[in-house]
């Protein structure tokens, strides 16, 4: 008893530094040493809740650009957290080289610890170790990118007018989800870099006109070797604020350079769009494995475990869809199941997990683990590790709605028959390029009257908004600065056309 | 490998910038949401905080999505009874429970964003673009009212004064400017022994290449001469000496008790002088106030019994005029105070006496005065005490104003009126 007792790393449910720190030690030993995961650096923050309220609004970035919209953003959550209504997070972690990771000074030791395993460890080997992260975003270099856009920002606020800046932000966050590149691989980005890149563009910019709109074809022997009814862009283009920064007839300089920082955030957090299921379910998987194991070896006490669990029995509950509470699927409580599924499957497959999962059953948890969280995204990891057991666990069912029938179908429930079409279903509704409208730029009248046209391609025949679009094209058109048009496709026909202004 | 930093005692409001753009956004759905508070609220907690909602399409940051319509499959947890195949009727007239539940995500069907402004906020929307009248007026003597600006360079000053950065600035200008003809003919001489000393030796060019050095050395001496810092650069900083208006205020509420004002009456003047005493509260350091009442006397009293008694009798204004004179000669000196008067009344008065309450505001009153303001709470035809009031307004726009309110949602607007930022006296 005498031993355990000494073991132990806290008593009570105060905290202090060194106790965090030893937490801290004790968790990146199991990390690190028993299941060998690979992590940056970490930064770990203790802050007030008022200063979390902040961070909250500022979308997780630890150093924001001005805007009205954070500013909206601050006043709901203020309110509502003033009011009761809501508890604020128990942590934010960015990704970034420090892992950067708050701790809100009221929680607990207990809390604290979740949190450490949960951020520092869970959160931030995902961040190392997935492909999505690797390849887009640059974890060492963000922290100074976000520092040069907010100075630069404010620097064209002085220059130009907090309204002209604030006008054209406005434009591009309505376009921020156009914004990234699906397909292309980015190179990595330095803020030095970045920085001398923009004065580069700007000093080049000012030299030469757009190339777009030359307007003395006999000076351009290339423009008069185009045929005559070229189109432009030859090829349909995905990323619209690429194509606005690069092509947009009348922005200035530093309006290109504003449309640009919006693009880079959106590409930083696009990653994390893609992953939110296995990333919580990752880090959350992991707080629970650790804080275990820190019982098992008598470092913490019973008193520690039951406020543990509870809080990790509220973050991973699933109200089911007729709750007042439900709220879609929630991705503690997807991700975690599903991580804890495939260590299942792993240690004690079943009849049916060989026959599903032939790959996996019975191989190392640890190694089978770790390949998931590498090499997928939400959908992918859905449709490839989204076992029977799951499906039945969460009674999963599937609703089929066509706007020309009457009725609402279930199309598949959680039965033999119905686990693929689940799968599928439920990866589908993680596909982001499904559950956004696709929408590129189709035609840049550059000869006529400069026009843009958008083109929308409609999936299962789901049009769009029209009431939002139709501001979307407002903004759209400020940035453009001539007219804009979007054409809804469906089947190859278009079925409707928006114009801004309206014809 | 991990560090653990204590960021509590970093600043804490580093959204402020971005709220208070929120709130320039969107000033004109607040400032409606103040004016209708003020119409609602009782007088008493009109220093408050606001509850703001704003439409939330007003709001709204735009983005594509999908609207209703067309085929899409959604998956639920949590299914008790449903099989394969079964067919659920769609509610008619709304779209399909599928779709439905998914658009309830986001919005929750809240079609209005609500927050809190402070108190504070509350009151800049409630005073913005108002103005007191005539607010710099008054100067108290003696050094207190003064403070000192920054009021650019003097090349004349006491030596704790001296701008360093201008004054070697200074300097380096005059050093520059004076060394020019010697430094051009000293270069021209290197040059030319330079050259010299290149060519073959010979007794002319030797004698030549001494002479230049000569020159050389002299010219050097001159330019070692120019002194470094000379008392004609110094520059001083300099400060001037602006006034600085008077900080305190003091208010005369005067109001007529007569039989014929009720209590709904007072109410709208209340609100009238509550609104004014927040004001002028805003713009001073320090505010007092004066209650006076009258019947056929005038009496100076405390805002419960100004308020809340109950008189009766004929109406003489005069007096209380005369009591708010008598009042400033005694306690207020006009060199020190800065004097605002609000009159309400329902227009009742005998009508010998209007005439002389205007030459008495006119000549003893509004000269000492920042500005007098009279309200006349009664939906009623005018009677001789406006018709008076008048002719001072005409004589004396400046300073004295005057309307009429019928309902408590009047008096805002013509507090507004009343003191609006007149552009052509800033």
């Amino acid at each position: 008893m005498t031993v355990t007792e000494s073991k132990l790393l806290s008593t009570g449910s105060d905290w202090d530094f060194e106790t965090l720190d030893r937490y801290d030690r004790a968790i990146a030993e199991l990390a690190h040493g028993k299941y060998g995961l690979d992590t940056y650096p970490n930064q770990i923050e203790v802050i007030s809740s008022e200063q979390m309220m902040d961070a909250y609004s500022s979308v997780g970035m630890p150093v924001g650009y001005n805007h009205w919209s954070f500013g909206k953003q601050f006043v709901e959550v203020e309110g509502r957290y003033r009011r009761g209504q809501m508890g604020l997070a128990y942590e934010i972690v960015i990704n970034s080289n420090p892992c950067i990771a708050y701790l809100m000074e009221e929680n607990t030791i207990t809390m604290q610890a979740l949190v450490i395993a949960h951020a520092s460890y869970g959160h931030n080997s995902f961040f190392k170790g997935n492909y999505l992260f690797k390849t887009w975003t640059d974890a060492s270099a963000i922290i100074d990118y976000l520092v040069f856009a907010r100075h630069y920002i404010a620097e064209c606020e002085q220059r130009h007018g907090v309204a002209a800046v604030e006008e054209v932000l406005d434009s591009c966050h309505a376009l921020m989800n156009y914004g990234v590149d699906r397909y292309k691989r980015p190179t990595p980005i330095s803020a030095m870099e970045e920085k001398r890149r923009q004065r580069e563009r700007e000093e080049i910019l000012r030299q030469q006109v757009s190339e777009l709109w030359k307007t003395f074809p006999d000076l351009q022997p290339a423009t008069q070797r185009r045929e005559p009814n070229f189109r432009y862009p030859a090829e349909p283009q995905e990323n619209l604020l690429y194509f606005l920064e690069k092509n947009a007839p009348l922005l200035e300089p530093w309006q290109r350079e504003l449309i640009r920082i919006v693009r880079k955030m959106a590409q930083y957090f696009y990653p994390q769009r893609q992953t939110k299921v296995m990333n919580e379910g990752w880090a959350t998987f992991w707080h629970y494995t650790l804080l275990h194991d820190l019982y098992d070896n008598g470092q913490v006490g019973d008193g520690f475990m039951l406020e543990f669990l509870q809080n990790h029995s509220q973050v991973i509950h699933q109200p089911p869809f007729d709750s007042p509470y439900y709220s879609g699927i929630n991705p503690y409580a997807l991700g975690f199941a599903m991580f804890t599924d495939i260590r299942r499957i792993c240690e004690q497959p079943t009849e049916e997990d060989r026959h599903w999962f032939p790959d996996i059953a019975g191989s190392d948890w640890l190694a089978t683990l770790k390949f998931a969280m590498e090499s997928f995204k939400d959908e992918s990891f859905i449709q490839q590790f989204l076992s029977p057991r799951l499906i039945r666990e969460f009674k999963l069912f599937s609703l089929f709605d066509d706007n020309e029938r009457d009725y609402i179908e279930i199309d598949a429930i959680h039965d033999e028959r119905g686990y693929k079409a689940i799968r599928n279903k439920l990866s589908e509704q993680y596909n982001l390029s499904i559950q956004e409208p696709n929408i590129q730029v189709h035609d840049a009248d550059v000869r006529g009257d400069r026009s843009l046209t958008l083109q929308h391609i409609r999936q299962h025949h789901r049009p769009l908004d029209e009431a939002s679009s139709r501001e979307v094209l407002r903004h759209l058109y400020r940035l453009w600065g001539f007219d804009v048009h979007l054409e809804s496709v469906d089947n190859g026909t278009v079925v409707e056309r928006l114009s801004i202004p309206d014809l | 490998m991990s560090y653990i930093i204590d960021r509590r005692l970093n600043g804490k409001h580093k959204s402020t910038v971005n709220r208070q753009r929120f709130l320039d956004r969107y000033r004109r759905h607040i400032r409606e949401a103040v004016n209708d508070a003020v119409g609602r609220r009782s007088i008493q907690d009109m220093e408050q905080g606001e509850r703001i909602t704003i439409p939330q399409k007003d709001l709204s940051e735009p983005i594509f999505h999908h609207g209703s319509g067309g085929r899409r499959n959604v998956v639920h947890p949590g299914n008790k009874e449903f099989q394969q195949g079964d067919r659920i009727k769609k509610p008619s007239g709304g779209e399909g429970g599928g779709g439905g539940q998914k658009a309830g995500d986001s919005g929750e069907g809240d079609d209005e964003f609500a927050f809190q402004i402070d108190p504070r906020e509350f009151l800049n929307f409630l005073f913005e673009d108002l103005e007191l009248p005539n607010l710099v007026k008054r100067q108290l003597e003696g050094t207190r009212s003064f403070h000192l600006r920054h009021g650019g360079i003097v090349s004349h000053g006491i030596p704790t004064k001296v701008n360093i950065v201008r004054s070697m600035r200074q300097a380096s200008m005059r050093r520059r400017a004076l060394s020019a003809a010697s430094r051009k003919r000293l270069r021209a001489l290197k040059a030319e022994h330079e050259e010299l000393l290149q060519q073959d030796q010979s007794p002319q060019r030797r004698e030549r290449l001494a002479e230049l050095e000569e020159q050389i050395a002299r010219l050097q001496r001159r330019l070692e001469r120019i002194p470094f810092l000379d008392e004609v650069d110094l520059r001083y900083n300099h400060h001037v000496k602006v006034p600085r208006p008077v900080s305190r205020a003091v208010m005369f509420c005067i109001m007529d008790v007569s039989g014929s004002m009720n209590q709904d009456m007072k109410d709208l003047a209340k609100r009238f002088f509550l609104l004014l005493y927040l004001f002028l509260q805003r713009n001073y350091e320090h505010t007092e106030v004066v209650f006076i009442r009258h019947h056929t006397s005038a009496k100076e009293v405390t805002e419960e019994e100004f308020f809340y008694s109950r008189e009766t009798g004929g109406t003489i204004v005069s007096s209380a005029l005369k009591l708010t004179l008598d009042i400033i000669k005694e306690r207020y000196p006009v060199d020190e105070w800065n004097l605002y008067g609000a009159q309400a009344s329902d227009g009742d008065n005998w009508n010998d006496d209007s005439p002389g309450c205007a030459s008495l505001l006119e000549n003893e009153l509004l000269p000492r005065m920042q500005h007098f303001s009279y309200v006349e709470v009664m939906p009623r035809s005018h009677q001789a005490l406006w018709d008076q009031y008048q002719g001072v307004m005409e004589r004396n726009g400046d300073f004295f104003s005057m309307a009429q309110i019928d309902a408590p949602g009047d008096i805002y607007p013509v507090f507004r009126r009343l003191f609006k930022k007149r552009m052509e006296a800033a």
